[in-house]
Formats: structure tokens, sequence, C-alpha cells
């Protein structure tokens, strides 16, 4: 089955993102999904993501494919907004679906630390004081490293 | 060539994208970054040594010593925070 990539600017609807990847079969014994939502600390008032348009599609897809070949996923879904979003909002989705629960929560873990490492996205941070782009974390390269 | 920038790269250089001829003497990624900074004002500024930036060549991650050529499209950033 063909992972679904989306970069977009639209909400999704994760019960609908998970359904999809079930309806109309009976092999399907696990899906984990994934959302990433943005936090309001230190009193941000939004975040803008920008990225790199065909690079981020290609890498996500690389990763995705390394997934498949690692676990026996029955599908995939990777699911990245951009533009300005506010404190709540959804950011990020990322759904495995297997016959077992070990295999997607593996492979769903595994593509949110690539995600954060190597797709090219980069995060705005607007606060009543001015804006502020987000530095890369250690601790996200070292749980990437894990794999 | 076409050249790429991104995020706080982008606000330093004052532009998003440019095209220009591959520079005599200019054949890794490195290379062209120091071709970048002697231009001086913002580009000195997001090119300054010791800065953590990224490339990439054809929209595939790269070090700093990879080869260039003509026509290829290589894109500056800091390093990435998705998810």
């Amino acid at each position: 089955m063909a992972a679904r990539i989306s970069i977009q600017h639209e909400d999704f609807d994760v019960a609908a993102e998970s359904a999809a990847l079930t309806d109309g079969r009976t092999d399907v014994g696990a899906v984990v999904t994934f959302s990433g939502l943005v936090r309001a600390d230190d009193g941000l008032t939004s975040l803008t993501l920008e990225h790199y348009p065909g690079m981020t599609e290609r890498e996500i897809a690389r990763h995705v494919a390394e997934a498949e070949s690692r676990w026996p996923l029955l599908g995939v879904t990777v699911i990245h907004r951009i533009g300005k979003l506010l404190p709540g909002a959804r950011i990020v989705l990322v759904a495995a679906a297997s016959a077992h629960r070990a295999a997607a929560f593996e492979a769903a873990n595994f593509l949110m630390d690539y995600l954060k490492t190597r797709a090219p996205f980069w995060k705005l941070e607007e606060r009543a004081d001015g804006s502020e782009w987000v530095e890369a974390r250690r601790e996200d390269d070292d749980a990437a490293k894990r794999w | 060539m076409t050249l790429l920038y991104f995020a706080w790269v982008r606000q330093k250089v004052g532009q998003s994208e440019e095209r220009i001829d591959l520079p005599p003497d200019v054949g890794t990624v490195a290379e062209l970054a120091a071709w970048l900074a002697a231009r001086g004002g913002g580009f000195a500024d997001a090119f300054a040594g010791g800065r953590t930036l990224r490339a990439a060549v054809n929209q595939n991650h790269v070090g700093w010593d990879a080869a260039i050529g003509a026509n290829d499209e290589v894109a500056f950033f800091p390093p990435v925070t998705g998810g």
C-alpha cells in the first residue's frame, strides 16, 4: 500500500486518517497515530513553519521507505503542516499500521525522530516581544541516532 | 546554478533564491560558502565562520566537502526543526 505523504496548510482529522488506513481490510491489527501540537511555551503566540518544497517530500518518502523495509507495515501516513499555526493547533501526524503493535509503535517513533532531524522544516516562534527561530535540539539528534 | 536560502539564512541574505554562474575556483560547498561570505553584508553575517549552517545539493543533505557543479541546486539553511 502506497504511503500517504502530505505537506499542507490545512488542518487534518486524526480519526479520519486512522480510519483510512484500515477501512475495507481485515489484516491490520494495530494502528499507532502520533500527533504533534503547538505548545504556548513562555507566552508563545504563534509558530510559523517554513520548508524546502521538493526536498521535504523526498526526505520523508525516503524515510517512509526505510521504515517499510525495517518493519512489516500495512500502511503509513505522514502529514506535516506549514504556515502560521496558533497554540493548540495540530502540526504533524504520523500514522503506522501493521498486523501487530510493536512494528506500528516502532515505525511511528522512528519516523517522528527522523522528521525532527532530517526533514527540512524550520520553525519561527512569535511572542509579544518579537520572533525567534527555533534552534535544533541535541536531544532530537540523540533520539534519531537510536535507529 | 541555483542557490536557495531558508529560515534565518534567507532573512540575513535578504533573498530566498538566486541564479549564479559557478565561480572559478569554487568546487565544493565550503568554497561556495566562502565565496558568498566574501560578498559582505548579510552574506558575511549568514556565512560567518563557526556558525552552524547546513547544506543540500540537489535536495540531498551533504557535508561541506561535497562537490558542486554548474547546474546544481545548492541550498543553505540552519539545522532543521520539524515535527
